[in-house]
Formats: structure tokens, sequence, C-alpha cells
């Protein structure tokens, strides 16, 4: 009799542990999930911003009719950015980009007619959301990471990565300077 | 962030049941007393049905009746792209799974509010008075305070909780109003039983009338006081999806110094819920008072500008207890050192606009908001044509030129 309830506990006790495991094993799952998507988020930004951009110069053409270098400058930095295919060059031809926005907008200040004109603001505004939402995903991404990291390191959950090949990921780094200040669109 | 979550689901079950433990020794107490002996379980039984019928009520569509009651209006990007791009910066910045809803509120009174059940279906509401006041880092803070509500799953239990409370309010006020009315009959019930079941019910009906008096105060104390610690955290939250607490602590003082009239869709059970005190004579309560809905506004600015090292929950922490010199509010498990830097300001000039410009921004956005149509004349005018308008031209009132009253796209940008 008592072996029987002696074995009862044991089962109950690993039954335990088996569940425990199984939660772990689904919050790496999950978390691990959320840091694709983050990455994912990055890019759907990056290509929204490559989106505004011949809006953009639509827009201002009409208005700054002699700026052909600063058109060419900002068309050809987005070609850039749209056709790289490694992360890093990735990295480095959106830097650009923002660069070149900036620039930009920096000529704008000449034109007090095309700043005033309703459409540019609206335009300005999308501009300035998109820039503020490319910073956001990349932060959301680097939270993510960093929850993701500590699980796949941390106790208990650390046992449970190694058994699984959960690795740890790597941060978004800024590359660059350039890219630390964030590209300022917004005079107003 | 989220090891906030798991505190808070877990507290918030704890109080549900509290709340629902206080309901139905309500309904035991008072159904002993009005019935008889037999009459607890009667009592009980009534009340569990009353928490129910409530918890159903609130949990399906416990959002849709506050933002009705409140008078929100659901908008799209056309009608406020600032707002709409706000949030879904912050949506970003959260990490949620879906946008949430957004809505304008007609009130020339400062204030935000979140509802909703879940973070997958969560709504955030705007007054028209925080628009027209507030510059863009002020209105990312207000709404990243929110979202951060919406992340911490603040808003489930205090919609539930907002309708608990209503429910336990509503069971004294019948049990007294009942007493009031049927006093006749259970005197006569007195006199027929014996000396002693009759001193055993006299008893028990001092004690209803007391647990009567006593479990609204009671329930709302305990509303009250959760609700002013979530304040915090979710200043705490706001403050590291912004990276900027600086635009917080602005959006407060804006709130805080206007003369507006109160908000119009502020009451005892609605309040907690909104993002700053909407109540406009008790403003200024120190933390001492249990019955404040919302820490002091002036306390909440000092804490976040206190926040110099960085914009992580242990950097709030250490603000609020520099500030306060009171033990710490935030969940160990949310200490950990993540180091958080706090970026630059971005919108330029602050918004200072006088108070009639600023009525007549909020008469535009509201008009927005319903649908109307704006069109410019070539000689400057603004005209801003009702929905319900059935001509195709309309006649400048300055110039006597004739407009062409069409939807003209207004959105310059690409669908995404």
């Amino acid at each position: 009799m008592a072996g029987l309830i002696a074995l009862f506990v044991v089962l109950g006790m690993l039954g335990l542990i088996a569940i425990m495991l199984i939660g772990i094993y689904n919050g790496l799952v999950g978390s691990r999930n959320q840091v694709d998507n983050a990455w994912a988020q990055i890019d759907v930004q990056l290509k929204r911003r490559h989106d505004l951009i011949p809006n953009l110069v639509e827009t201002a053409k009409g208005y700054m009719k002699h700026e052909r270098d600063t058109f060419e400058s900002i068309t050809k930095a987005r070609s850039a950015a749209m056709g790289a295919k490694t992360v890093s060059e990735a990295a480095q031809t959106e830097g650009q980009l923002a660069d070149a926005l900036s620039k930009f907008m920096l000529v704008v200040e000449n034109y007090p007619e095309l700043k005033a004109n309703q459409n540019f603001l609206a335009l300005q505004e999308e501009l300035t959301s998109t820039e503020n939402k490319i910073a956001f995903a990349r932060q959301n991404y680097n939270d993510q990471v960093l929850f993701y990291n500590n699980k796949t390191q941390m106790f208990p959950s650390n046992v449970v990565a190694g058994m699984f090949a959960f690795t740890k990921r790597d941060f978004f780094q800024v590359e660059t300077a350039l890219e630390r200040e964030p590209p300022k669109v917004n005079f107003t | 962030m989220w090891e906030l979550i798991r505190t808070n689901k877990r507290n918030s079950i704890l109080l549900m049941v509290l709340m629902a433990v206080m309901l139905l020794l309500l309904g035991f107490v008072i159904g002993m007393a009005v019935v008889g002996p037999e009459g607890g379980l009667f009592g009980v039984a009534i009340a569990a049905a009353i928490w129910l019928v409530l918890a159903l009520i609130s949990f399906s569509s416990g959002d849709q009746i506050l933002l009705t009651a409140t008078g929100a209006k659901r908008v799209t990007h056309d009608v406020h792209p600032q707002l709409f791009n706000v949030v879904e910066e912050m949506k970003i910045a959260a990490g949620l799974p879906a946008m949430p809803k957004v809505y304008i509120i007609n009130d020339p009174a400062p204030n935000a509010f979140a509802t909703g059940r879940s973070p997958q279906s969560a709504s955030i509401a705007v007054t028209a008075g925080l628009l027209a006041r507030l510059n863009r880092d002020e209105l990312q803070g207000v709404v990243a305070h929110e979202m951060s509500h919406i992340l911490h799953r603040d808003i489930l239990y205090i919609t539930l909780a907002g309708i608990m409370l209503g429910g336990i309010v509503l069971l004294s006020q019948v049990f007294m109003r009942g007493m009031f009315y049927s006093s006749m009959g259970s005197r006569r019930r007195y006199s027929s039983d014996n000396r002693g079941g009759g001193q055993a019910q006299l008893v028990l009906f001092v004690i209803a009338i007391a647990a009567a008096i006593l479990a609204p105060i009671m329930a709302q104390l305990l509303y009250f006081a959760l609700s002013r610690r979530r304040e915090y955290l979710a200043d705490a939250g706001g403050a590291r999806l912004t990276r900027y607490p600086e635009g917080l602590a602005s959006a407060l003082e804006k709130i805080a110094g206007d003369p507006s009239p109160q908000l119009a869709a502020a009451n005892d059970v609605t309040a907690p819920m909104f993002f700053a005190n909407p109540f406009k004579k008790r403003g200024q309560r120190s933390l001492s008072d249990l019955t404040s809905t919302h820490p002091p506004i002036s306390e909440r600015v000092r804490i976040l500008r206190n926040m110099s090292q960085g914009a992580s929950f242990k950097d709030y922490a250490q603000a609020y207890t520099a500030v306060t010199h009171s033990k710490n509010i935030v969940p160990a498990a949310a200490l950990t050192g993540d180091d958080v830097q706090i970026r630059q300001a971005q919108a330029g000039a602050v918004k200072q606009e006088k108070a009639q410009k600023q009525v007549h921004e909020i008469g535009d956005i509201m008009r927005r908001v319903n649908g109307f149509l704006f069109l410019t004349c070539g000689c400057g005018l603004k005209l801003k044509i009702p929905p319900n308008f059935t001509p195709d031209t309309v006649q400048c009132p300055r110039c006597r030129r004739t407009l062409h009253v069409h939807a003209q796209p207004q959105s310059p940008t690409t669908s995404p």
C-alpha cells in the first residue's frame, strides 16, 4: 500500500515537472516568434518610407523648380536602399537615405509656399510618423530580443533552451554616427 | 513590462474574487435579515445571479458601454492623421498584436482613456480638447500611457471592476429602498416570532444595514487604491515606451493648468479610468487621502522629471522613492536592469495657442469627426460643409465664387 502511494507521488511530481517544462518551452517559442515579428515590422516601416518618397518629390517639384540635384540625390538614395540585399547593406543604405531626406527638408525651408501647401504638410506628418515608426520598430525589436535572451540565459528556462537549441539573438546595433541622430524632418 | 503583466493578471483575479465575495456576503446578510434564517442562501443566489449577469455584460460589451457613455466617436486616419499616426507609433513600440480602435470625445476638457477586453481588442479615446492643446511629443506621451494600460492588462480589470462596483452599489441601494418601503411588514413578522428569534433577526438587520452602507464604500476604496498604483505604473510604462519622460510630464502640466469646465462624462464610476483626475474641485489631494481616484498631478510630474538617468522601470522606481519617500511601487520582477536611454525632444516649438484659437481648433476637429467637408476657396476662406448638404455647388460668401462640392481625396499618401 505504501509503495502504491509513493508511486503516485512520484508520478504526480513527474507530471508537474512535465507541465512546467511545456510551459517554459511554449514561452520560449512565443518569445522567439515575437522577435521575428518585430524584425519583420522594421522591414514594413522601411518599405513605407520608400513608398512615401515619390509622392514627396512630386509635390515638391512644382515649387522647387531649380533643385534638380536635391531630387536626384534623394531618388538615388531611395533606389540604393530598395536594392539592398544583406542586413548590413540595408542598414548602411537606409542611413544614407535618412541623411538625404534631412538634406531635402533643409532645402524645403527656403520655399515658404511649399511649406504652406496642405498636401505637403500632410506628407510631412506622414514622413515624421514613418521615421518615428522605424525608430520604434527598432526599439521594440531590441526590447523583444532582450526578453528572449534573458529567457535563454536565465534559470530555469536556459535548461529547456539548451535542450531545444534556442540560441540568443543579436541586438540591432546602431551602425553609423549619422544614424544615432534621429533624422530631423520636422522643422515646424 | 512582461513581469508586470503577470503580477497584474494575478492581482486582477484576486480582486475580482474579493469583490465577488463582498457582493455575495452582502446578499447573504441582506437575505438573512429580510426573509429570515433560511433566506441567507436565497440572498446569496440572487447576488450570484446579479454578479454573473454583470460580469457577462461587462466582459462582452463593457468597453462599448463606456465609450458610448462618454460620447466617443470612432475615427479613421483621414479624420485626424496625427492622432492615428501617434497611436500606430505607440502600437509598434509596445509590440501590440493589433491596432487599437481610435476614438475622439467631443469635449474641450483635455483627457484620455483606454478600454477594451485584451490587447487584441482595445480602444483608445482622446478628447478634442487634448488634441488641440498638446504638441506631438506630449500627445505621444499620453497615448503611450494609455498603451501601457492596455499592455499591463489594466483595461479589462478597470472595466470589470467598474461594473462590479456598480453592482454592489445597486444591490445596497435596492436593499435600502426595499427596507424603507417594507418596514411595516418586518415589524409584523417580529411580533409573531418568539423572543429569541426576534432579537437575532434584529441584530442581523443592523448588520445588514451596516453592510449595505459600508460595502459600496469598501468596494470604492479597493477600486481607487489599486487605480492609483496602476496610474503610476502606466506613467512608468509610458515613459519607457517613448524614451522621453518629459513629454508625459509637460502634457500633465498642461492638463493641470487647463481652465476648461469639468469633463462632461466624468462621474464616480468612470473617473478612475481617465488619464488625469477629471474632477475639478477635488484636484490636488494628498496621497494619504484614500478616496482620490488619481495620484496628484504635481507628484506625477515631479517623479517623471526626476528620471534623469534613464527611462526604464528601475529609473522610475528610483524617482518614485526619491520624490514620495514611500516604499517602492514597481513590482520587483520588473526591476531588471535594462539600460534605457532617454532620447532627444522631437516636436519643435511648444504649442502656445490663444484660448480662442484652441476653441476654434476643437470645433474643426469635431467637424472632421462628424464628416464635414473642408473646402478652401481661392480668396482664402475655408468652408466647412455639413455631411447632409445635398447641392453639388456652393457659393463662397466672401467672393461669390462657385465651388464644386465633391469628395476631394485629402490624403496624399499611398495606401500601405
